[in-house]
């Protein structure tokens, strides 16, 4: 089976998706020529020519607005937004418009669109490349969230995403691009190549929305992860020694609750982990979800571990990360619990 | 029933890639003094025809010609020449430094830097420049300390900005240079409201919006537009035209427009290109329409025509978009070596001063650089404490977050 990295996987999963149907339409900034500057569209223009891959303006409302149109029109847009950082001007037009085109038309227009966004930091980009927006869009209904933790699901899900009648945003972890990440930004890099989940399809296949898989299968505690966290949580595991259950949620949104609560009632704690600020993010709905239904089985509260509830700085960026030390620290201390 | 035609999608492209031979030919440069300049208070609707045209001051020759030269005397000329080197020397140390991984990323102003420095002298103590990531001339020339703005882009621990700001992402209200953000145009409408503030004060303040011609697209650009044709707002719209957003030319943001002057024309804005890369025009047309805010006539549209001649940031190759010659291709020449010239042209400097300045200028920049490195780089020495993240999120520090900081162990 091919190896590819997580950027490379994307790709394959509009490449197959464009080439499969002539109705796939991908455009962004910097997109067309250049291939993205992650090169997550390399090669596209000159495949499939430049009407189904192209430069967009400097102007994301814009971007959006015309997927939305082009979806309404019977096009499946699968756009790029540079840095998640530089959605904000486009979330009217994901939230009063992509969001709700089918309920208020009553599915007479409906907008199958796919937004792709580099999330997250790791790579010293300062507050405005290294930002997790999940919660602002899992708050808004009729949005679906994705967000992959390695090249195999990222293809899968992408594909799922570019398929599915409603608008997804897509959201790509970019310290993972290029390797798993553990939050041990003091060790070498590694590389998807040695890593089972480098392993991906050169065709067409599907991993469905709305599914979580148990990455590593334990009985002391469930870690909630998803992203570039799935990676610090299982080598925080491997580490302290404690024997976490940690789940990729995969999607946010719709969210696979049954796998969350079948594991909790296992094993009686549950942390919530993820990059993106504490206060009102998706860990607080997570949290209150367990509660609600597991509460009869919990020994000890709920605890999350997440970025500061500062913007994400520059120089500071590795004592923002919630990285295996923090993660490690309350885990033990959720254990003594 | 009728045959509709079958419809096409036009989606705009350079005119060379890599492997192309650069071609400038059809962007038309107009000679030298060749462009009327009008009183300040001119209709609009009588000048529509330069935005479409280029005003330039210095000749083939080096010689100022026309009705837009004589706006700097001899010594002025001499002080930008050195703001000029200054901030071109002070990029290769930079680019070089973070080569060497002293800082995280770096963004250069290589055939720019007559835009920032000439358009500073047109500014009075008070003003404010609302930039990008690509005017640290204005800091430069407006003797903003250059050890400063090193410690910022080190984040160490005399870095101004604690840490908390990607590199060259300065911020001086005293050097008039709003905070930059690393999102592209939100800057653009905050000029028109400062400007607007200063007119609601009855004060005497004006101010400069700056944004590249990619980011003209956004709809920032056009909201400050509507703004500031709608309230005459005492300000200068600057648009930046180096040709290159990382590897989108500027038609994709211009589209049928023809210039990106020509956008102001429908705001009713009186609205001029410039020659970017001539220090003499670039200061004579930042001073007409900084007279036109300052005498209350109202905002103006200023479009710069120049090359982005290095990459957009340490983060992109240009090769891989562009062809390699095609800065050399460009018509408009070198700021710094056209004002040289003119220099000597006029009989004040030679080439002999000349290299013995770019010398003493090193000798600066290096000096400031080892003050700097003293504080630390990115990654050793003395860096921002972990306390900073903390600071700043509030006036003062919610209870939630001193939690968090407890919690961090800080």
């Amino acid at each position: 089976m091919p190896r590819m990295t997580m950027i490379e996987a994307i790709r394959s999963a509009m490449d197959v998706s464009m080439e499969r149907d002539g109705d796939v339409v991908v455009f962004g900034e910097d997109v067309g020529y250049f291939g993205g500057v992650f090169r997550g569209t390399q090669g596209l223009q000159q495949k499939y020519g430049k009407t189904r891959c192209f430069d967009a303006p400097i102007n994301e409302s814009g971007i959006v607005g015309a997927a939305i149109g082009m979806a309404a029109y019977g096009l499946k847009p699968c756009v790029e937004i540079q840095f998640a950082d530089y959605m904000y001007p486009a979330y009217d037009q994901l939230t009063q418009e992509a969001a709700r085109l089918r309920y208020r038309s009553n599915g007479d227009f409906t907008c199958g669109i796919t937004v792709r966004m580099p999330t997250g930091g790791g790579i010293f980009g300062g507050q405005t490349h290294s930002q997790s927006p999940e919660a602002l869009f899992t708050h808004v209904c009729g949005l679906q969230v994705v967000v992959p933790s390695n090249p195999y699901d990222a293809k899968g899900l992408l594909i799922a995403s570019i398929e599915n009648p409603d608008p997804v945003i897509f959201l790509e972890p970019k310290r993972l691009y290029n390797g798993p990440f553990d939050g041990h930004h003091d060790r070498p890099v590694t590389s998807w190549a040695g890593h089972p989940l480098g392993e991906v399809p050169a065709e067409h296949y599907v991993v469905p929305l709305g599914k979580a898989v148990v990455r590593r299968p334990g009985s002391a505690v469930t870690v909630l992860a998803y992203g570039t966290m799935v990676h610090v949580a299982e080598a925080t595991a491997q580490e302290t020694g404690i024997d976490a259950e940690v789940i990729d949620l995969r999607t946010l949104m719709p969210l696979d609750l049954d796998t969350i609560v079948t594991s909790v009632k296992k094993t009686g704690r549950c942390m919530v982990v993820h990059e993106a600020t504490l206060t009102s993010g998706f860990g607080a709905e997570l949290a209150a979800l367990v509660q609600e239904h597991c509460f009869y089985h919990l020994e000890a509260p709920v605890i999350r571990v997440a970025g500061w509830d500062t913007p994400y700085p520059h120089a500071q960026e590795w004592d923002y990360f919630p990285g295996p030390a923090r993660v490690g620290r309350a885990l033990r201390d959720m254990m003594e619990a | 029933m009728t045959d509709g035609q079958r419809l096409s999608l036009h989606v705009p492209e350079p005119e060379v890639r890599p492997g192309g031979k650069p071609d400038f030919s059809n962007v038309p440069i107009p000679k030298a003094g060749s462009v009327r300049r009008p009183d300040v208070d001119v209709d609009p609707k009588e000048i529509r025809d330069l935005a479409y045209s280029i005003i330039r001051v210095l000749d083939r020759e080096g010689e100022a010609v026309g009705p837009w030269a004589g706006s700097l005397t001899s010594e002025e000329l001499m002080e930008g020449l050195k703001h000029m080197m200054l901030l071109r020397v002070f990029d290769q140390r930079m680019l070089m430094a973070q080569r060497q991984g002293k800082t995280s990323f770096y963004m250069q102003h290589l055939g720019e830097e007559a835009v920032s420095c000439a358009f500073r002298k047109a500014l009075l103590p008070g003003d404010m420049n609302f930039p990008t990531y690509r005017q640290a001339g204005l800091l430069i020339a407006g003797g903003y300390p250059m050890v400063e703005m090193m410690n910022q882009i080190y984040s160490n621990d005399a870095d101004p900005l604690k840490g908390r700001q990607l590199p060259i992402m300065y911020s001086s209200k005293e050097f008039g240079f709003f905070t930059i953000s690393g999102n592209l145009a939100t800057q653009y409408v905050q000029a028109v409201g400062w400007a607007m503030a200063s007119a609601i004060k009855n004060d005497t303040k004006i101010a400069a919006a700056w944004i590249g011609d990619g980011s003209t697209a956004e709809s920032d650009f056009h909201s400050a537009l509507v703004f500031a044709s709608t309230y005459r707002a005492p300000v200068v719209l600057n648009v930046v035209n180096n040709q290159w957003a990382i590897s989108t030319f500027q038609g994709v943001a211009r589209g049928g427009s023809g210039t990106f002057a020509a956008r102001g024309l429908g705001y009713g804005l009186p609205s001029l290109r410039v020659d970017g890369n001539d220090y003499l025009a670039v200061h004579a047309v930042a001073k007409w329409a900084a007279e036109r805010a300052r005498r209350n006539i109202g905002p103006t549209l200023v479009e710069y025509v120049t090359y982005r001649v290095g990459a957009h940031s340490t983060s992109d190759d240009p090769s891989a978009y562009r062809p390699k010659e095609e800065s050399e291709a460009w018509p408009l020449g070198d700021p710094v070596i056209r004002l040289k010239n003119h220099l000597i042209r006029i009989g004040t400097w030679s080439e002999e001063r000349h290299k013995q300045m770019e010398a003493e200028i090193r000798d600066t920049v290096v000096a400031a650089q080892k003050e700097a490195e003293r504080h630390g780089t990115l990654h050793s020495g003395g860096r921002p404490s972990m306390r900073d993240m903390f600071e700043g999120v509030y006036a003062e520090m919610p209870p939630h977050l001193k939690r968090q900081r407890q919690q961090a162990g800080v």
